[in-house]
């Protein structure tokens, strides 16, 4: 038995209104850091609750605020990144549209704490809904005196805006995410120096997901202890999942990190649609997919990692056995190229000549040394890239090529065959 | 309307609402973005005499601003349907047979992605994930979501806009299984 925390109240019809979350123990959080905690002592405590961002890197929170400079006189901005577009991610969403005032609640609490007075959440331009609960959530936000002037009679002020994203999902990088905010085109820039010290508008910046937000305004409401007592030591906190794909059971499931992934796709998930499970995403696509003999791996940062794969946004995506992993492969090859920024050459040529390569074999055009041709591909843009959209890609389909082989291999013989007996 | 007249009309509407837009932000360029949004939103698609009236509006170079409007694709470049069918096929809704409803919609439509129906009523694309992917297939039209489509359900909806004209009841919110965890 899970209590839940991120989703206690999202089946309500007024969920998403401040009277609701204020009834159920909404803004709470915010009042005892701003009464009780300093905004040094705020990074702190968050370094204490052992955070890790949930957007997909899975970076310490606490230590990302902190590199902030302290006595500086530039102006600090703060970003929420909600320019979820990972496939098989959807829980940003579903925390925007049903529960958007714990995202912003913790958005004050991370901009008193690195000392913004602006702050800015930049939601993709396919999410209208998300937009419109966050706008109005804002808004009751600003009458409430949780945002604007001397938020709560203290004299911190804070004003929080939406930017839209125009559906380029390079944006949910963070260097191209600020780049747009500024008003360019989505490309990621060099770090260092890292957002934290010169970020948007070359300022002090900190840039987390929608759910980190969201979870720091229960760390301020219910205490570290409580926070640290739930799941792996070293990754705590509540998780949302999301699954998709050919399973009986999709949707979000708010759990602690550290269950199987077997687990997971059959309890939580009802198991395969047909048969059993062929592989499993863990991450999001660009998590390399796991075989059904590996599904007894612990969905945390360390363990899928020595799986040489990642837990990323917690978005798994199920293949039963009707799944063809040279059309999946395809599929999300295609998705990177085409989302390609075109700033690196490794990513944005060698992904086209991959995508080109793998919907030759698909429509049993293969050739005998496309895959080898595949591998030099994933060899040349993984490590290579200038950030981490090329390499999830390659990573991503060396993973398909490890595992999966003999399914290429049928597809490209089958031709083989074919074209002999058309002779 | 000359463009000249009509670059006029443009640069009143624009004007006051983008000036509101920079309140939000340090620089103009930052205000190029919503500014492209909000001339799409008023005159259905955005092209080259627009770029010019944003870019005199915000005194910042042309450039800026087409650079923007080419660079990320939801901002239209030329008029669209009414409206406008987004079917994701990316993984999750590949895996419930998106394709199959790709394929149909086509035969029905008689129009390819990328294309508009003759009576501009439908312009159809395939898009990257959308956000419902445990509801999958799915596609939006507009702004509204449809979700666990069929074939059957494309019809209907399909049929039901072709004689009214007008957008069937809205599917609202995501993730509709809060109940999920035991």
């Amino acid at each position: 038995m899970n209590e839940l925390v991120l989703m206690k109240n999202f089946a309500h019809p007024d969920s998403n209104y401040i009277h609701y979350y204020e009834k159920n123990g909404g803004y709470q959080g915010l009042k005892i850091a701003l009464k009780d905690f300093s905004s040094d002592q705020v990074i702190d405590y968050i370094k204490t609750s052992k955070l890790r961002g949930r957007g997909g890197a899975g970076f310490p929170t606490g230590l990302k605020w902190s590199f902030v400079p302290k006595d500086d006189h530039k102006p600090h901005y703060l970003c929420c990144n909600a320019d979820e577009g990972e496939p098989g991610t959807f829980k940003d969403r579903a925390l925007m549209e049903h529960d958007p005032h714990q995202v912003i609640e913790g958005m004050i609490i991370a901009a008193y704490a690195i000392k913004a007075r602006v702050a800015y959440i930049y939601i993709r331009g396919e999410y209208g809904l998300s937009i419109e609960k966050i706008s109005q959530a804002i808004s009751e936000a600003y009458d409430q005196s949780y945002l604007g002037k001397n938020i709560l009679g203290s004299d911190f002020s804070l004003d929080i805006y939406v930017h839209i994203g125009a559906g380029a999902y390079i944006c949910g990088e963070e260097t191209a995410l600020l780049e747009s905010i500024e008003g360019r085109r989505g490309q990621p820039k060099l770090k260092p120096p890292f957002p934290a010290v010169a970020g948007l508008y070359e300022c002090p910046t900190v840039i987390n997901n929608v759910e980190t937000f969201a979870c720091v305004a229960h760390i301020f409401a219910r205490g570290v202890d409580w926070f640290t007592a739930i799941g792996p030591e070293d990754a705590p906190g509540p998780r949302l999942f999301g699954l998709s794909g050919q399973l009986k059971n999709p949707g979000i499931y708010e759990l602690p990190m550290g269950l199987s992934l077997g687990e997971l796709v059959n309890e939580y998930g009802g198991g395969a649609l047909v048969g059993d499970f062929k592989a499993v995403i863990p991450g999001g696509v660009s998590a390399p997919m796991i075989p059904l003999a590996g599904l007894d791996v612990k969905m945390n940062f360390a363990d899928l990692a020595a799986a040489d794969s990642m837990l990323g946004s917690a978005a798994v995506i199920a293949l039963d056995e009707t799944a063809s992993i040279p059309a999946v492969a395809r599929r999300i090859t295609e998705f990177f190229s085409h989302e390609s920024c075109g700033k690196c050459a490794p990513c944005r040529e060698g992904l086209d000549w991959a995508r080109k390569i793998l919907m030759r074999i698909e429509s049993g055009d293969g050739l005998p040394g496309d895959l080898a041709q595949l591998e030099v591909l994933c060899g040349g843009i993984f490590g290579n890239s200038f950030c981490a959209l090329g390499d999830g890609a390659a990573w991503a389909l060396r993973a398909t090529l490890k595992h999966f082989r003999h399914e290429y291999d049928a597809l490209i013989t089958v031709k083989n065959i074919n074209r002999k007996g058309s002779w | 309307m000359t463009i000249e007249t009509s670059k006029q009309n443009m640069l009143k509407d624009l004007t006051e609402p983008i000036a509101e837009i920079c309140k939000r932000y340090p620089t103009r360029r930052s205000a190029i973005m919503p500014a492209l949004y909000l001339a799409q939103e008023k005159y259905g698609f955005i092209d080259q005499p627009m770029y010019q009236v944003i870019s005199k509006i915000l005194d910042v170079p042309e450039i800026w601003v087409y650079e923007l409007a080419s660079f990320y694709t939801l901002y239209q470049r030329k008029a669209i349907g009414k409206y406008h069918l987004q079917l994701c096929t990316n993984v999750p809704c590949m895996l419930r047979d998106a394709y199959d409803l790709v394929e149909h919609v086509q035969t029905k439509l008689g129009i390819k992605p990328g294309e508009t129906s003759k009576n501009g009523l439908f312009t159809l694309t395939t898009v990257e994930c959308i956000g419902s992917c445990d509801v999958a297939p799915a596609m939006m039209i507009n702004q509204t979501y449809y979700t666990k489509l069929s074939k059957q359900k494309i019809d209907q909806i399909l049929d039901q806009l072709s004689e009214t004209k007008a957008l069937p009841q809205k599917e609202t919110l995501s993730g509709k299984k809060p109940g999920a965890v035991s």
